[in-house]
């Protein structure tokens, strides 16, 4: 205790800043490798590109540094990393475009990375702006019914006239001015503050009023409205946007949060029965989701036709094997829509089934993070956001993993970080900063005695004395 | 031209690079898991203390095997939580300002507090509606706790451990 040096104990910033840098590093690694295999020298604009990616990071961790010091060191880093990577394959695809272009002699598109990292930029400005907003995580419980409103708000907002925007047959796009926006992905956010708000105040309720029934607590009937409430909604997400992979996913979200907050198993079984009962019913009723099951149980049926783009993917994956073929010298651009839904499939390809681990693991090192903030968080409130924001990056990943690799059937959902698409970039980067504010909170040491008890007690131990008014 | 060779190492090396930064965080999540609490006692009471006018001596009773360093939720809405222990009273209760805020409709706002004495930890009632207990015996005056030993507040208990 010497010399005077950072507090690295309990903030453990500077592991935060090394691991960054180490993650700033590997992506300009890949970066360079696209160009190495692309027209065989180390490409100009590594610096550049180094250059902007590493100041981003920096703004990141200073953010972080200032705002929320004591929040988990390892959050940041791998989603800077996966972010990194993303935008390397962004770049490695938009390769593959140009020589496409250039083959059929068509102009070259100016790619799509440059707007990505643009992208990026924002996303990084949103987490500092959360981090700035929101100084204690227990406020925004206040404003619950605001959020939801705001994101079923948010979410509906496709379905107007004149904003919304059908693309690929979902009606999930709103146009603002010259960019399209998905606001599914922030409503998914505002809706998570609204769940872990509501469920906070009612999980007394709805975990102590129930009735035994076959060795299972059900719930009572008027206790079940909220969660038919959001069965209906996602269905109708399901009905009327014709988006599977929201539907889903705010559904399990739901459910899982509800099941966190009252340690009822009933509810996990009766969320399983009314998703069975609505996939079911999605499924004798629309084609596109009878296609999607068509297309997940017999790819192979007509591989060049509904099936191209999974089995596209398939032989991405097995062309892939261990190692991959190395980043720039496979040919990922066979899969449509390699850029977004289908960007593991590149990953499995040019990096093989080791890069696909180690990026899995990326997301499961975050997603432990976030699952250890709900641990150590000391209000309920804060505990169950922190696990609905986990969960929903769980879910997500496998959602479209499943999807990618023909486990499940198809739902398009970005991968986060990966995958592009600005929307979801901004978007999961607030969903970090929310979780970086409960684990500020979660791992801040306590704070000094300054409660109204312990005032309150010195107080009347105190003699007393006369004080002039000021 | 770059030769087969650098693209095969560069592919090779990509690769091995993730894995190496996969396992610095795992080797960060394991120093958090095991060797933290160590490390915490050294470096960290100092800076948290620092703000204080008087200098207090670092670790205190360093010597005092039984020394607590963490409070645990056993039972009760906040089962699992903990919270390291370091020089300052701990207060308990469902008020936001408590150290540790209660979800528990027996407890009171605030409704007890646990000191730091000489080596041990004391509980003491701040005047609750439904009472202190620690083990089974109501908490009437500052008790020292024992490791282990339960303290019941309402229908959440905790405990004191190393």
């Amino acid at each position: 205790m010497t010399t005077p040096v950072l507090p690295e104990g309990p903030t453990r910033r500077g592991t935060e800043l090394l691991l960054l840098a180490f993650a700033l590093g590997i992506s300009l690694v890949a970066y360079t490798a696209v160009g190495l295999a692309a027209d065989g020298q180390v490409p100009s604009g590594t610096l550049g590109y180094g250059a902007g990616l590493g100041a981003l990071f920096l703004v990141a961790h200073l953010a972080v540094r200032l705002l929320a010091p004591y929040a988990d060191p390892l959050i940041v880093p791998c989603v800077a990393l996966l972010n990194g990577l993303g935008l390397v394959l962004i770049r490695r695809l938009d390769f593959a475009d140009a020589e496409q272009a250039r083959n059929a002699g068509r102009a070259v598109p100016s790619g799509d990375a440059p707007l990505q990292l643009v992208w990026t930029a924002l996303g990084i400005a949103a987490f500092c702006l959360v981090l700035l907003v929101v100084r204690d995580h227990t406020r925004l419980a206040r404003y619950a019914y605001t959020s939801g409103a705001l994101g079923v708000g948010l979410l509906l907002l496709p379905l107007l006239p004149v904003v919304g925007q059908t693309v690929n047959g979902a009606r999930l796009w709103v146009r603002l001015g010259p960019v399209q926006v998905q606001p599914s992905e922030a409503a998914k956010v505002l809706l998570m503050v609204f769940f872990a708000a509501y469920l906070v105040s009612k999980r007394d309720v709805l975990s102590l009023a129930s009735r035994r029934v076959a060795g299972l607590d059900l719930p009572r009937g008027r206790d079940l409205g909220p969660v038919l409430l959001a069965w209906g909604a996602s269905l109708s997400v399901l009905v009327f946007q014709r988006d599977l992979g929201s539907s889903l996913l705010f559904f399990g979200l739901f459910i899982v949060m509800l099941y966190v907050a009252t340690e009822r198993t009933s509810w996990l079984l009766i969320g399983l029965g009314l998703f069975v009962g609505g996939a079911f019913l999605a499924w004798t009723t629309f084609s596109h989701v009878q296609q999607r099951v068509d297309i997940w149980l017999h790819p192979f049926d007509d591989p060049g036709g509904d099936g191209f783009q999974l089995v596209q993917s398939l032989f991405g994956l097995g062309t892939g094997g261990l190692t991959g073929t190395g980043l720039g010298q496979g040919s990922p651009d066979n899969v449509p829509f390699a850029k977004t839904d289908f960007i593991l499939a590149t990953v499995g390809e040019e990096m093989g089934l080791v890069g696909v681990m180690a990026v899995l693991l990326l997301f499961a090192l975050v997603v432990e993070r976030g699952l250890r903030t709900a641990l150590t968080c000391r209000d309920s409130f804060g505990k169950l956001l922190a696990t609905g924001l986990s969960f929903a990056l769980t879910l997500q990943v496998f959602v479209i993993v499943g999807g990618v690799t023909g486990l499940i059937p198809l739902t398009g959902v970005t991968l986060p970080w990966l995958s592009y698409g600005g929307s979801s970039v901004v978007a999961n980067w607030a969903l970090v900063a929310l979780l970086l504010r409960i684990s500020d909170a979660a791992r801040r040491p306590s704070p000094a005695p300054v409660t109204p008890g312990v005032a309150r007690a010195a107080l009347e131990d105190a003699p007393t004395t006369v004080v002039r008014r000021p | 031209m770059a030769s087969t060779l650098v693209i095969s190492l560069v592919k090779y090396g990509l690769l091995v690079l993730l894995w190496l930064f996969v396992l610095a965080a795992v080797r960060t999540v394991r120093a958090d898991l095991f060797g933290a609490t160590a490390q915490r006692r050294t470096t960290a009471s100092p800076s948290a203390t620092a703000p204080r006018a008087k200098p207090v001596k670092p670790p205190r009773a360093s010597g005092s095997r039984s020394a607590a360093r963490r409070l645990v939720v056993t039972e009760g809405a906040l089962a699992g939580t903990s919270l390291d222990l370091g020089d300052t009273p701990v207060t308990l209760g469902r008020a936001d300002a408590s150290t540790l805020v209660l979800t528990d409709d027996y407890a009171s706002s605030h409704h007890a507090r646990l000191v730091p004495g000489d080596g041990v930890w004391l509980v003491e009632d701040l005047g609750s509606t439904n009472g202190t207990y620690l083990g089974s015996t109501k908490v009437t005056h500052p008790t020292p706790v024992p490791l282990g030993q339960q303290i019941r507040i309402g229908k959440t208990v905790l405990e004191l451990r190393r």
